[in-house]
């Protein structure tokens, strides 16, 4: 690093165009082509008419443009959407409050081997759930939960509980604690500060929670596939079975895919920024 | 890390019950606490304890209201890993950290490569960015879904790009490469463990450290000696077993890297905005190339980013589940991985000591690859 080769010059204005800068568009298309072109395919698909989904015009654009997939599709997922919505704002609601709460005792009112306990917690995020899931089943079965929303509301609550404390945590820690100071000598305690001083400032970590735990619980798969009979199946569950069925015909499963991916997509559209920070927020402790 | 400092007596005149407020802290992390300690360490040892019964062995007790549940030690484990039946889980867990490499490799190989573009400053970077990272944003059901159709033998990518179905069975594929015999394994496995312990006699040699290294070398010595002597005969497996990677995952280990190859791209993104300009520029005034700053400035920079990553894409790869579940169904043999054999076993075969011994296993692989990662943190958290 210190031997100095003389005649190197520094590298080329960024703005200005030149071959490398031709390259960095090229591989950028290309790179965009490869995350686009499954959603291209899913849709012209999801627009065919049955019998017009054969090797020849698989990338065709539809000749008869068929909505008629998506009435039928829905017919299939929509118990399952309407499960999942409920199940995601339910659970999201919930551990997102406990979040706050556990968040702020964690990191406002330190006490003797709170960080061992946050650890400990946070393992819970990352532990296989298959780990759990033969009791986790019997234990719902067990309090008579089986097969209904709230047995899978349960579970995601409680395994949402790590990544919340851990973003409220995180985010509270950012929060003075001269703030907190000031409000005990004015008197305020424990629910006094909660309520004047860290629940008004908390809106922006409610947003990336919410935003986190809708997307997570709407996207999960295991518990909903393991805890719930057909008639609380959360959406994926019902997509799942769609599409795995005997001889599809592929202009149905893609509807139904699209239908399912449509909430979290329109999330990440709208709200991406939000959507980033929770997903960066797992991978970043403190 | 900020403390909560105590307000010293002197300086509250209207001090309110300081015990109180730090009791209600307790009293609202309670419910949390008590809950994961059931849902996760309660459970995880009644998982322990089931796999160590026979529960469910025997189809009749399995759906039996008050069946009969012998405990039977490490016969569930064993069987797994030795027993003549189980070639399936072996199977399984080779395939599983076969797809874990080539998905961490690949993820973290192309999210470099788009993060080093973007921080080229492309025009419409916000664009790109979402482009590349939607697929996150998806169900991995969602996922699987799109990209068995892509994948189908007679559609899709094969169309593309005209190649010959025959030849290009994406998830269907029955031909393994790189076979090894599972036999071998425990004698591989010396002589790796064997090699990194000279590695590590070597460093303490060069940094004058004699007592680790004389201990590093007897190590190495005494298993080098055990792998040639009684090595060789080691047979946990009735008979020559080759397990290998499966062609078929190739198709899943895409469709996985194109959905979680954004989640590495943000991952770096985000820690090549930390790097000051002014590093780079010094690198530059120095004489440093384009590729000079990069490896001698950059790189060692994101490595602590590249290890993040590693951590979290390990953790989800080992276990994956509903991604193989949507592309290739329940009854892939060539395809199939522990979670979902374990949803088999446990889940439609009833064999629940079986499915628990497999979740044990697979919660040893996590944990492996997790609890010293948490230990690092908290050891840095506490340091700083």
């Amino acid at each position: 690093m210190t031997t100095t080769v003389p005649e190197t010059r520094a590298s080329a204005a960024p703005r200005r165009f030149s071959l490398s800068r031709a390259l960095v568009y090229l591989a950028l298309v290309v790179a965009a082509l490869f995350f686009l072109v499954p959603i291209y395919l899913l849709i012209v698909t999801a627009l065919k008419t049955p019998d017009a989904i054969n090797l020849d015009t698989t990338w065709h654009l539809p000749g008869t443009w068929n909505w008629g997939s998506f009435t039928e599709a829905w017919s299939k997922v929509s118990g399952g959407l309407r499960n999942s919505l409920l199940l995601a704002v339910a659970a999201t609601a919930l551990s997102a409050l406990l979040g706050s709460l556990n968040g702020y005792a964690l990191s406002k009112w330190k006490f003797p081997g709170a960080d061992l306990l946050f650890a400990l917690m946070l393992f819970g995020m990352f532990i296989p759930y298959q780990a759990v899931l033969i009791p986790l089943f019997q234990f719902i079965k067990g309090i008579g939960l089986y097969g209904s929303l709230w047995g899978l509301i349960l579970a995601h609550v409680v395994y949402g509980l790590p990544i919340t404390t851990l973003i409220f945590r995180n985010y509270y820690s950012e929060v003075p604690d001269a703030l907190i100071e000031a409000s005990r000598i004015d008197g305020a305690g424990f629910w006094g500060i909660y309520s004047k001083v860290i629940f008004p400032l908390s809106v922006p970590g409610f947003v990336v929670v919410v935003i986190w735990q809708f997307t997570q619980v709407w996207n999960e798969f295991l518990f909903g596939v393991t805890l719930a009979n057909p008639s609380s199946q959360p959406i994926t569950a019902a997509l799942a079975q769609l599409s795995g069925g005997q001889a599809v015909s592929w202009n149905l499963p893609m509807a139904g895919a699209l239908l399912t991916a449509l909430p979290t997509l329109l999330v990440y559209i709208l709200l991406g920024r939000y959507f980033v920070r929770g997903l960066l927020a797992g991978s970043v402790k403190g | 890390m900020a403390r909560a400092t105590l307000p010293r007596k002197s300086s509250t005149p209207r001090r309110r019950n300081f015990s109180a407020d730090r009791a209600w802290s307790l009293v609202v992390l309670a419910p949390s606490v008590v809950m994961l300690a059931i849902f996760v360490y309660g459970f995880i040892a009644r998982s322990g304890y089931l796999s160590l019964t026979d529960w469910g062995n025997d189809p009749v007790q399995a759906l039996s209201l008050n069946p009969v549940i012998k405990f039977t030690g490490f016969d569930n484990y064993a069987n797994l890993f030795t027993g003549f039946l189980e070639t399936r889980f072996r199977q399984d867990l080779v395939s599983t950290l076969f797809f874990t490499v080539f998905f961490i490799a690949a993820c973290l190989g192309l999210g470099l490569g788009l993060a080093m573009l973007l921080d080229r400053n492309p025009r419409g970077e916000g664009l790109w960015r979402t482009i590349f990272l939607f697929p996150m944003s998806l169900s991995f059901i969602v996922t699987g879904t799109i990209w068995r159709w892509m994948l189908q033998p007679s559609g899709g990518v094969n169309a593309l790009f005209g190649l010959d179905p025959n030849n290009n069975a994406w998830l269907t594929s029955s031909s393994t490469i790189w076979s090894f015999d599972f036999n071998k394994l425990p004698l591989a496995t010396a002589f790796v463990v064997g090699l990194v312990l000279l590695v590590v006699a070597w460093r303490a040699w060069t940094s004058g450290d004699r007592t680790r290294t004389w201990t590093a070398v007897i190590c190495a010595a005494l298993l080098f000696l055990w792998a040639l002597t009684f090595g060789n005969r080691v047979q946990i497996t009735p008979a020559p077993e080759p397990h290998g990677f499966n062609l078929a995952f190739i198709g899943i280990v895409v469709a996985a890297v194109w959905q979680m190859s954004g989640y590495t791209m943000a991952l770096y993104l985000a820690g090549l905005r930390g790097i000051p300009d002014e590093l780079r520029e010094a690198a530059r005034v120095d004489g440093a190339g384009e590729w000079g700053v990069y490896r001698h400035v950059i790189f060692p920079l994101l490595s602590p980013i590249t290890l993040s990553a590693m951590i979290i894409l390990g953790h989800i790869s080992l276990k994956i589940f509903d991604l193989v579940y949507a592309m290739t169904g329940l009854n892939n043999l060539y395809t199939e991985v522990p979670a979902l054999y374990l949803y088999i076993t446990a889940f439609q075969g009833n064999q629940f000591a079986k499915g628990a011994a497999i979740g044990m296993v697979l919660l040893v692989l996590v944990a492996a690859v997790i609890v010293p990662y948490l230990a690092s943190q908290f050891r840095r958290s506490d340091r700083a």
